[in-house]
This record gives C-alpha cells, structure tokens and sequence, in this order.
C-alpha cells in the first residue's frame, strides 16, 4: 500500500465537512421543532412532562463517558498501549448498546400508553402533542439510528486496530471514527433539553 | 528498465486496465477520468428516458384535449420528466462528468482526495437512479406530484412515491459525498505554486458548487425523509389534519431546491468560461470578478427560496424582502456576462464547435436570466406565477443554461477525453439544428405563460393552440439536433482522426498533457508560476 496517497490533514478536514453535512440534516429538524414549538408552547411543555427524565438524564451521562472513552482511545493508541486501546473502543460500544436498550425501554413504555406516530390515542389528544410526540419520535429514532452506524463504525475501528492497520503513527482513522461519535453525542446534548428539559 | 518505465508512463488511462477485463475495468476503477466516463455513460442514458418522456409530453400539447394521452398519465409524465431531469442529469450533470475528469488535471494532481469515495458516490448515484425510474414501472403507477413532492399530496397519493423520494434522498447522499471529495482536494491537493488566485475558473466554479452541495443538499435530504416518514408512519409533520403546516415542507424544500439552480448552472459558467478565453485567444477578462461572482452568487444564492412561493402565503415583509435578493443574486450573474463578452472584445476569435455552443449559452442564458427577473418581480408574479411562462424560462436557465454548457464543456474537452477529434462539420451542424430547436420549443412558452396559460394541464384553451404547434415542432426539431450530435460524438469517440496534446491551443495544464491523458496525469507534478489564460 506504499503507493497510496496519505493525507490525514485531508481526511481530517473531509470528515468534519462530513459532520458539518450531519448537523445540517438535524438542523432541518431543529426548525421544524422550533416552528412548531413557537405554534403550540402549552402542549409542547405538557407533553414534555411525560417523558421519563431520570432515563434521559441516565443516557445523557452515558453518552458523555463513551465520548470520553473514545477520546483516551485516541490517546492510548499514541503511546502505542494496544491492548488498553481495544479496551476503550470496546467499552464506547457497550455504552452505547446500553444507551439502546435503555431506549427500548423508554420507547416500549411510551408505546404501551398508546403514544405513537399514527396511534388513535395520540390523535385524540391535539395537534401540539401529535407534533411533539411525532418530533420525539423522528428525532430520537433518526439519532438511534445514528448510534447504530456510529458502533459499526467503531466496530472496524476495534477490527482494524487489532489488525495493526492502526497504528501510533497511522491513526487518523480512529481519529475520524471519534469524531463522529462525538458528533452522535453531540446531538444528544441538543435533543436531551429540547424535549426533556425545556418546560 | 528505463525504456520500460517511459513506455508505461505514456500509456493512456483507456489502455490501463489495472489488470481488470471488460467491464470491470470501468466498474472497479478509482481512476477520477474513468469514474468520469461512468458518470457521462449513465447521465447520457437516463437523459435520453427523460427527452423521450419530454416529447411525449410535447406531443400530447400539439392539440387541446386528449391527444395521445389523459390526465393522470400526463401528471405522471411532467413528474418523472422532473425527477430524471433534475436529480439525475442537471444537478451531477457538470460536476460529477467534467468535474471529475478534469478537476484534478486541472490543479495539477494525480486523482481526487479520496478515490475510493469517488466510486462508492457513483455507486450510490446508480442505486438512486435505479429506485427513481423504478417508480415508473412498479407498483400503484408512477409518481403524479411533480418533480417537488409538494405536501400534503405526495403522502396522500396512491402512486409510487416511495422509491421516487427515496431515490431522491440517496442521490442526495451522491450529490454531498461528491461535493465533499472536491472541496478537500481543491484544499489539499493543488500543485506547487497553483494558490488560490492562479487556480483556473473551472475548478473555482466547482469549489463554489461543491459548498453549495454540501451545506444545501442535508436540508431537502431530511425533508425528504420527513415525507417518507409521513407516507410510512403517519407522523404528521406536514398534514394540516393533524396540525402539521405543508407550507413548512415548500420552504425546506426550496432551502435546497433553489441552491440547487446555482449546482447546476455554476459549473456551466465555468465551463464557459474555459471555452471563451482559449478561443477568443486572449486572457479571460476580470479573473478576480468572475471569481468573486462565483462566491457571490453560491452565498447569495441561499437566501431567495422565497420566490418560488409568492403565493403560497407569507408575510408583506418576507415577500419584499425575498424579491430584493433575487434581483440581487441576477448581478453577480450580469457581471460575468459582461466578463465573456469583454473577453471576446479584441479578441482573434475563431469561431469552432465549442466556441458555438458557448456564444449560444451566453444568447440563451441572458434570455433565462431576464426573465427570470420578471418572475422575481412580485406584482408581475402573481400574474405568471404557475403558467407555462415559469415553464419556459426555467428551460431557457437550466436546459439552455446547463445543456448548453454540458456541449459545449463535451466538444471542448471531447478530444483530450478520447484522444480523437470529431466531424467538426457534423458538430456545427448538430449545434445549429438544436439551436433553432430549441428556441422554438421554448420561445412559444414565454407568450403563452403571459396569455394566461397553466403549467403541468394536459388539455388547454383553443386560443392557445398555435403557440403549441410551433412549440411541439420546435421538440421534434431539437431531438433532430441532439441525435446528430450523439452519434456524431459516439462514431467519433471509436473511429475519429488521432486528436494532438493541444487541439484548440488552451493554456490551463489539461492542455500540457498528451490526448487521451495517461493513469495518473502527469509523470512529474507541474510547478505553476504563472497566471492562468496567459497567452504568450
């Protein structure tokens, strides 16, 4: 591979444009949000009040250590500590699947009481819960979604780590995958008050 | 050993086949000219769905009430015309076939930043392409909304939305992935000496694109996913039942939508204006205005969405605002007009192929760009808003805009792509036959749009049946045009006479290299110490 072109300033730089891209898909969300708050501001902040905040808070600080343990892994990797890189990439992924299924949890719950996109019940309950709840919903769902890609990518990070691709003098690769996961928690920081907190 | 290591580096990139056979040698290939050439092969083909589907739409207009075909199924023509001209075609159109090519020919580099996304966008821009047209074919019957998928219609109607919004949101994803691979390698891979203002105007142009395409495409890509959340789910985001507002989805919708015009017409300016200086054989006149132009109009550009929505319902405010910046985005466009025609002024013209295609481009563009001015006027608007007036100038911007470029850029660079020169007389031939076709097609449809004539009916007032004559023969005129310019172009590329390094004596560094160019470029990265479109 000695012939292929190297430039981890390039990759560094293609991946926070990359991010730049995905802040800008939820920022078509965040003013859909914003209009609609600004529209129904009484059963936004009722319908707020039925979220489960000591989960949220929960996720919350679980995604704020994987972020840590992602970025020591970046670090460890520079002291060329192998093993106590995987380790560190490893427990992000675990974090984050605790994330997930403290999420299910919370979905399932909301489920059971009849609130879902297209429900009868949610229906029955006015335009401002529909909105939020649907916006809930979206939102979540599409940064679960996120979460998921975000693990497979750290995934082949753990993979290509143990394979020596990555190494202390070749680890801008990582150094990407950190950054995106940052930017997955990242836009938790922003869902989390929006919906939970904000009355 | 030496004698070898000369012959490889003047093997051409068609020759080298990276040890792959037949068409993997095009499929698995990073090489930036053969993903270049994917890109011209697959655009090419859709285009010739989407003129027939033109056509057909032109013959149901040559006389009022049902001609060849009704209501429903000419509902569904107009939108997959749109979604095949617009997200297949035009917004990849100059960047991903020209851009790719000869980009980083142009600065002086090897390939693109990041060659192996250079093919996975590809890939991503057929799996797109390939759920659009499927939205003809399968299911509930084509998509009948227009090529907007205006809310709250586009979840309410029984036809295949689904693959078609879908299709839309994946070529997106085509769409940022390559705008992205350009702006770092625009940044990071320029040659020796290339700075900002020594770069030509071409791979300017697609550094202006390549933000829009990035800052611009999220935005329509969650709108998207938010019709296809309403269609899947039922959510209600844009469904006034349910309290959404389907005047939010027009404004998401045009955030991007409009951006997306200066995607497709930015590239083409810059084509043109590779072709004007190297035949008018003087150096471009005022660089730094067409480049600050360029920018102008990429940020300018977001901020007139609005226009497309003067009677949708907004504020006195929002209204004036909006058409005081749409006559504003029309200067840095003037200015460049005046840049070309200064240009020619003085100039030794030579009036060749591509030289024809630009002259014609800057004829037809001003005649967009005017009225384009007259939509933007709001009074005026209200009156030709929706009629076949909006119809024609958005033609005469994007098809004589765009199209017009996209010839002109594929006769200019056609010989260094190949290698081989084509029947110039056969070319100018072409181009005058499409040329006249073209106006009449379009020209008819300023007047009837003032008349009072609809956009997107099938069936029109007898009053206004001459215009609609002139203007169906001008489509039969025009595809006469165009399909002497393919085979011309095809029987060409196989069996035309050997093209020289330099055919049309250009200056920029694509020019330097021998016809068609070897795998990677250049065998030693150029130094540029020099500006560009100097003429000795």
């Amino acid at each position: 591979m000695s012939n292929v072109h190297r430039d981890d300033i390039g990759s560094k730089l293609g991946m926070w444009l990359f991010i730049f891209t995905e802040i800008l898909l939820f920022g078509g969300l965040f003013i859909t949000y914003a209009v609609y708050r600004y529209l129904h501001p009484e059963a936004f902040h009722l319908a707020s009040q039925e979220l489960d905040v000591p989960i949220g808070t929960i996720n919350t600080i679980i995604l704020l250590i994987s972020s840590a343990t992602i970025a020591m892994s970046i670090t460890a990797i520079q002291q060329k500590k192998k093993k106590l890189t995987l380790w560190l990439i490893a427990s992000t992924i675990v974090l984050a699947a605790i994330f997930l299924i403290n999420k299910y949890f919370e979905w399932g719950a909301k489920f059971e009481h009849g609130i879902f996109p297209g429900s009868e019940y949610l229906d029955s309950l006015g335009y401002g819960d529909v909105l939020f709840f649907g916006l809930y919903f979206f939102m979540t769902g599409l940064h679960a979604f996120h979460i998921i890609i975000g693990m497979a990518v750290l995934g082949f990070m753990f993979y290509y780590v143990k394979i020596d691709r990555l190494t202390f003098d070749n680890f801008q690769l990582l150094e990407n995958g950190g950054l995106y996961w940052h930017l997955v928690d990242l836009i938790w920081i922003f869902l989390f008050p929006l919906f939970y907190l904000i009355a | 050993m030496s004698e070898n290591k000369q012959h490889d580096a003047q093997k051409s990139y068609l020759e080298e086949t990276g040890g792959r056979k037949g068409i993997f040698k095009w499929i698995l290939s990073t090489d930036h000219k053969r993903i270049g050439l994917l890109y011209l092969y697959s655009i090419m083909s859709w285009f010739f769905i989407g003129v027939t589907l033109g056509v057909l739409m032109k013959l149901e207009l040559i006389a009022p009430g049902i001609t060849i075909m009704g209501a429903q199924s000419y509902n569904a023509t107009f939108t997959v015309h749109g979604v095949i001209m617009i997200f297949l075609i035009v917004i990849p159109g100059l960047p991903a076939v020209f851009g790719n090519f000869m980009l980083p020919i142009q600065i002086g580099a090897k390939d693109v930043a990041f060659p192996k996304l250079n093919l996975l966008s590809w890939y991503i821009y057929i799996a797109g392409s390939i759920l659009v047209v499927s939205s003809l074919f399968a299911g509930g019957g084509p998509p009948d909304t227009g090529w907007t998928f205006y809310a709250p219609y586009s979840f309410k109607t029984g036809t295949n939305m689904l693959p078609a919004v879908l299709g839309a949101f994946v070529l997106g994803f085509s769409s940022i992935l390559t705008g992205l691979n350009f702006l770092v390698t625009i940044h990071r891979l320029r040659a020796p000496g290339m700075t900002w203002l020594k770069m030509p105007v071409f791979p300017w142009t697609l550094y202006g694109t390549a933000w829009i395409q990035l800052l611009a495409t999220p935005i329509v890509g969650i709108t998207l996913l938010m019709v296809i959340g309403e269609r899947i789910f039922n959510i209600g985001f844009f469904d006034p039942a349910k309290g959404g507002d389907p005047i939010l989805y027009q404004h998401l919708f045009w955030i991007y939508s409009h951006p997306a015009v200066y995607i497709m017409i930015l590239p083409a300016m810059g084509a043109i204006s590779e072709i004007i200086p190297t035949f008018a054989r003087k150096t471009i006149f005022g660089y730094r205005a067409i480049i600050v132009s360029t920018l102008a109009i990429a940020f300018v550009g977001y901020f007139v969405w609005g226009h497309h929505m003067f009677t949708s319902g907004m504020s006195g405010t929002a209204l004036f605002t909006f058409s005081i910046l749409t006559f504003i985005v029309a200067i840095p466009s003037a200015i460049k007009v005046f840049n070309w025609v200064s240009t020619m002024h003085q100039g030794s013209i030579s009036a060749d192929v591509p030289f024809l295609w630009a002259a014609s481009f800057i004829f037809v563009f001003m005649i967009g760009g005017l009225t384009g001015l007259i939509l933007g006027a709001l009074a005026v608007n209200v009156h030709v808003h929706d009629t076949a007036f909006v119809v024609g100038h958005f033609h005469f911007i994007v098809f004589g805009g765009t199209g017009f470029a996209f010839f002109g850029a594929l006769h200019y660079w056609f010989p260094k792509i190949y290698g081989r020169m084509y029947d110039r007389a056969w070319a100018k031939t072409g181009w005058i036959i499409f040329f006249i076709g073209f106006i009449t097609l379009y020209g008819p449809m300023f007047y009837l749009g003032i008349r009072g004539m609809p956009r997107r009916y099938f069936d029109y007032l007898p009053d206004y049946h001459g215009p609609n004559i002139i203007s169906s023969l001008g489509a039969l005129v025009m595809v006469t045009g165009f399909v002497i310019i393919v085979i011309n172009l095809f029987k060409s590329a196989r069996s035309g006479e050997k093209a020289e390094m330099n055919p049309w004596g250009g200056t920029n560094l694509e020019w330097r290299i021998p016809s068609p160019p070897p795998l990677e470029n250049f065998d030693e990265i150029p130094t540029i110490d020099k500006a560009t479109y100097k003429y000795d």
